[in-house]
């Protein structure tokens, strides 16, 4: 017990790291996941293109390589970001990806007649994805993306070896300088996680009722 | 219109159609399906794109894409025949959606206007419900006030009573049968011969892709020129 009240400052601050790579990261995945579906879908082939190829680039490419790639790569090209923001970007890049296939598959799901009732009032492309197909896509996509969230918050674990001190780092440390108390330290960790993903599961059940619609 | 042509792959839907439509004339289009007839509606606002031959509104010919074809779709109206109301918006809200978003008008007026169209066509106890509490028949009538809000030039119904109950299809007519009294202009894509006999200026009898026959109702139910339309009426005017 001693040993986990030692620990906890350096548990509790690395907690709180992996929540914000998680938050900061999930924002951007969010908003660039979207912007990407609402490309995939556009009548401007150059952007439908884009939008295919960044999908297809980031779902395929592990997400280890996507960090040595931001935060060793970029710097090749005079482009340095630190350690954290580089976690940031890699998982937000990556996760946009799975992002844009789950909302286009909500996308896909809003039945094409109210594209057409909305282009046939005036509204234009953009108009038309804003105030009627998006706000019903997200309805059905807050499962996917729920999934989503918690694989991402996961994912973030990989900052460990890009010298960011999250919950993974912390139990690296703390087992290897007291390795007497590996298991738990391992329990601490995913507790650690648990209290992000946990609450998130029981949110977005919380959301998806809410949102639900009548058809 | 003229000479237009569209293709749906192999299929030549729309085959080198001609159509003008005078200011306030009511126009029924009927046919076996698979005429096209749906398809020629849809043209008009270009939810459909053609192949060959130009489209003109007012003058104006139809725009291929972006901003100028969603003006121009503004002052075209259309009611569908799957109703089509926002399925997440109030039925106020279906209603202001257009005016306040492309006229541009404050909330205030697009809602005072909303509720007097609603209030026209008989679904204004309605307005704060959404369109799934309705009825089919007052969906479609919230579809008519939605398009009525833009003010538009012309509207188009494609097939507008064909997933209604029959009980509901008259309140429907009735107020498209009012429209057509008060002189808009009206496209109408249906199998109602009685709103065909009752409201309209001429009918359009489609098949295979063309426009076999357009003629007065009085003409086309009584003395029909083509064969291909006698036949038509007689399997349908005689059960």
């Amino acid at each position: 017990m001693q040993f986990l009240i030692d620990s906890f400052p350096l548990l509790w601050d690395a907690f709180l790291t992996t929540l914000s790579l998680s938050l900061l990261a999930g924002v951007l995945a969010l908003v660039l996941g979207t912007l990407l579906a609402a490309f995939r879908v556009s009548p401007i082939p150059p952007l439908r293109g884009l939008s295919t190829f960044y999908v297809e680039t980031f779902r395929n490419t592990p997400l280890t390589v996507v960090f040595f790639f931001i935060i060793f790569g970029l710097p090749q090209i005079d482009f340095a970001v630190g350690f954290f923001t580089g976690s940031v970007l890699a998982v937000g890049f990556y996760t946009a990806a799975f992002v844009c296939e789950a909302v286009r598959s909500g996308i896909n799901a809003v039945s094409a007649g109210q594209a057409e009732a909305s282009r046939a009032i005036g509204l234009t492309f953009g108009q038309s994805l804003r105030e009627v197909v998006l706000p019903q896509a997200f309805r059905s996509v807050v499962p996917p993306l729920g999934n989503v969230w918690i694989a991402m918050v996961k994912n973030t674990s990989i900052a460990a070896g890009f010298a960011v001190s999250e919950l993974t780092a912390s139990m690296q440390r703390l087992s290897n300088a007291n390795a007497g108390e590996l298991l738990l330290v391992l329990v601490a960790v995913v507790v650690g996680y648990m209290l992000i993903t946990l609450p998130s599961a029981y949110a977005i059940s919380r959301v998806e009722r809410r949102v639900a619609i009548l058809r | 219109m003229s000479g237009v042509d569209k293709w749906f792959g192999e299929l030549h839907v729309l085959q080198d159609i001609d159509l003008t439509i005078d200011r306030g004339e009511v126009v029924v289009v009927i046919g076996p399906s698979g005429s096209g007839k749906s398809t020629l509606c849809r043209t008009i606002n270009r939810l459909e794109s053609i192949e060959n031959g130009e489209i003109t509104i007012d003058g104006q010919q139809l725009p291929a894409e972006g901003k100028e074809l969603a003006r121009l779709r503004a002052d075209v109206g259309m009611v569908f025949q799957s109703f089509n109301l926002f399925a997440h918006k109030t039925v106020l809200e279906n209603v202001t959606l257009g005016p306040i978003k492309v006229r541009k008008q404050s909330k205030a007026d697009a809602e005072k206007r909303a509720r007097e169209l609603l209030d026209r066509v008989g679904v204004g106890a309605q307005a704060d419900k959404v369109p799934a509490q309705l009825s089919g028949g007052q969906q479609q009538r919230v579809a008519i006030a939605r398009a009525l809000a833009m003010d538009p030039k012309v509207m188009l119904f494609d097939e507008p009573t064909s997933a209604l109950d029959p009980e509901m299809i008259n309140e429907v007519l009735e107020v498209m049968v009012g429209l057509a009294q008060d002189g808009m202009t009206m496209i109408v894509v249906t199998h109602e011969m009685g709103f065909a006999r009752r409201a309209a200026n001429r009918v359009v009898f489609m098949d295979g892709g063309r426009i076999v026959e357009s003629a007065t109702p009085e003409e086309f139910f009584t003395n029909p020129s083509s064969d291909r339309a006698k036949d038509f009426l007689s399997k349908i005017l005689n059960h």
